[in-house]
């Protein structure tokens, strides 16, 4: 008989993990790798981005992460609705992790026993193994250390892909992130010309399912396990009872607002593991857009909205031009006002009456 | 702010006849009109004066300035209701067939009514004028915040504005506002869980916002800093009273849905009523059967 936690792992899956891991030959440059460079990287919550060099400094290296997945009940509204989220590394979107072409992520995955289900992770940005899904899953109790090269340059996303019907709910619990590869000479503009940016932001988006009761109110859940069945029949409505950025309506707003000053240039890596997305910067651009998010391709110049593609995450790069309240919206305004997709930008800086000045005061209109 | 003293009383509500086939002609000649609903416990406040940032949106010199602060008098004793109107008093002008339904977070009867808009509070309050004879109507900004004494908090203003960066403001406000650091707290509770105030009013500037029957307006302010040279009205927006004051389009009944991209969203919207006395030449000739 099958236990709770042999069920939600998910069998297929389990066993072509089991066979592949035996299988796997051992990589034909692993000496080459082991003479490589190595680097330890500590990961930070998103918004935030762990500190980076955008042009490389020497050759290829390893690039060493660590991420404990955690379950745990978040909040992800302001009425105080709870999901049973899935993370990696404790933070909705998990982080953002940030290495050059033709390095090496070298990720070591924790599932603490304190965890009740199986998870993996599979990299968009990897190469085989359905992206390290096929060689990275573990039980609670577990750990596994995957090594893949960033061969190609963008932004990508990971979510967790446990097998079958397990994969769509991990990734709306909340099991999503994103690497960004640079091209080792940094990021260039349409004409190849070099751009940098003065602050990154990393905002992942997220649609969430989350079941109602017979009164409408939102029901809370002792543990993961306890929603699915409710979670998928919402799931399959494909109607988004929210959709957030960083995990929560309003967790990029007021004291944790993102920040920049006039003339600064801000690079907004933006993920959606799951379901497309439009981002628009109220009363700004998109001077430089990626929307694809893939650096070989020139970046799109001058977009008032940018489409992400669910399953895929993009870059836009700006210089703010003139100081005050930005909001960034998913510019679906019902996504973006009644679901919850609304950050904000504070901007200190000289305002420039050149760009805009209100030359009339509302008043009566003149009879 | 002048504190004047109070005192309160309660309104003796005829609970049997509560629900029993109120009906809505009622004999205006009668010198005994029944209290036919339950109407609460009411706040008589002495008259008095007080300083008070005016609500609504200022402009000096065609710059958007710092609400201006104008004496005003409350000039006769005003009667309102201790408590918020609550889901049980509410329910009964539902049950008339006068009163939508709100949408309401909490249905337990000693639990403000919430999830109505500007609308529901003046049909409520029409309902309850024809329901007990007495005039029942939304308080003025100015007697809400008489009423709030030291609970009352204006607009979240980002003060007088940068003639050469309106974008200070902006931020000033965002961060006022962010400093205050409320945190959101939609579910209602039982009337009296947020305290009462030095004047004796329950639950002020809790988690339900309040209506007000005063308009939203834009107004330009003469030379003195003071007076409004002229104003603009939109009686299809309403201040709305609590932890901040703010402004509502009077069909809003979740505030949420209600607030700008940049702000403090009320986490509810109910209100309370204030009663106006007979004028006494109408007393009396009520006396004398005449009205």
């Amino acid at each position: 008989m099958l236990t709770r936690r042999e069920a939600l792992l998910g069998s297929v899956l389990t066993a072509a993990a089991v066979a592949t891991i035996t299988a796997m030959p051992a990589a034909a440059s692993a000496k080459e790798v082991a003479g490589l460079p190595r680097e330890k990287v500590t990961l930070v919550a998103p918004p935030f981005v762990h500190a980076h060099d955008q042009v490389a400094k020497g050759g290829p290296k390893v690039v060493e992460f660590t991420m404990t997945i955690e379950e745990k009940p978040m909040v992800i509204d302001a009425d105080g609705t709870q999901l049973n989220a899935m993370t990696y590394n404790g933070s909705i979107p998990g982080p953002l992790m940030v290495v050059h072409q033709d390095d090496y992520i070298e990720l070591t995955l924790i599932n603490p026993e304190t965890n009740t289900l199986a998870h993996n992770i599979d990299f968009h940005a990897a190469t085989g193994a359905l992206g390290g899904g096929g060689l990275t899953l573990i039980n609670p109790g577990e750990q596994v250390t995957l090594r893949f090269k960033a061969t190609r340059t963008g932004t990508f996303v990971y979510h967790c892909a446990p097998g079958g019907a397990m994969i769509p709910w991990h990734v709306v619990s909340g099991m999503s992130g994103a690497v960004m590869v640079l091209p080792r000479e940094g990021l260039k503009d349409d004409k190849g010309k070099p751009v940098r940016y003065d602050h990154i932001y990393y905002i992942g988006e997220n649609d969430f399912y989350i079941p109602r009761d017979e009164q409408g109110n939102f029901k809370k859940y002792e543990s993961p396990g306890d929603n699915y069945d409710d979670t998928v029949k919402v799931m399959r409505g494909l109607i988004p009872t929210h959709v957030v950025f960083n995990g929560k309506a309003g967790s990029l707003t007021g004291d944790n607002a993102m920040k920049a000053k006039v003339g600064e240039t801000v690079l907004i890596v933006h993920s959606q593991a799951n379901r497309d997305t439009r981002p628009h910067l109220i009363g700004g651009h998109g001077d430089f857009v990626w929307e694809q998010g893939k650096f070989a391709n020139p970046p799109a110049k001058d977009l008032e909205t940018w489409f992400i593609r669910g399953g895929s995450a993009g870059a836009a790069l700006y210089t703010f031009l003139q100081p005050g309240i930005y909001a960034y919206v998913n510019h679906n305004l019902i996504e973006a006002v009644e679901l919850g997709a609304t950050a904000h930008f504070t901007v200190d800086g000289k305002w420039d009456d050149d760009l805009m000045m209100q030359l009339e005061a509302p008043k009566a209109i003149a009879s | 702010m002048s504190f004047d003293p109070v005192f309160t009383f309660g309104t003796i509500a005829a609970a049997a006849m509560i629900g029993v086939g109120i009906t809505h002609a009622l004999d205006r000649n009668s010198l005994e009109i029944p209290q036919r609903v339950a109407v609460g416990q009411l706040v008589m406040l002495r008259p008095g004066s007080f300083d008070h940032p005016q609500p609504g949106e200022f402009l000096k010199e065609s710059r958007p300035v710092a609400a201006p602060i104008v004496q005003e008098t409350i000039d006769a004793q005003l009667e309102i209701m201790k408590f918020q109107v609550s889901v049980s008093d509410y329910g009964r002008c539902v049950a008339d067939g006068v009163c939508k339904l709100a949408d309401a977070r909490s249905k337990i009867g000693n639990v403000p009514v919430t999830g109505v808009s500007h609308i529901d509070a003046e049909a409520y309050a029409t309902w309850l004028s024809a329901s007990t004879g007495e005039a029942w109507r939304l308080p003025t900004d100015v007697e809400w915040a008489y009423a709030a004494g030291e609970r009352f908090r204006a607009d979240i203003d980002g003060g007088e504005s940068d003639a050469n960066n309106p974008a200070r403001r902006w931020l000033a406000q965002y961060r006022t506002e962010a400093a205050l650091a409320r945190k959101p707290d939609p579910q209602p509770r039982a009337q009296g869980a947020f305290g009462t105030n030095s004047k004796g009013l329950a639950d002020i500037a809790g988690n339900v916002w309040e209506w007000t029957s005063t308009c939203y307006s834009h107004v330009t302010i003469g030379s003195d800093g003071k007076r409004a040279a002229s104003s603009i009205d939109n009686c299809g927006v309403h201040a709305v009273e609590g932890f901040h004051r703010t402004y509502m389009s009077n069909f809003i009944r979740d505030g949420k849905s209600g607030g700008c991209a940049v702000g403090t969203p009320p986490d509810n919207l109910g209100f309370r009523l204030v009663r106006d006395r007979p004028g006494l030449v109408q007393a009396a000739l009520r006396r004398l059967g005449l009205s």
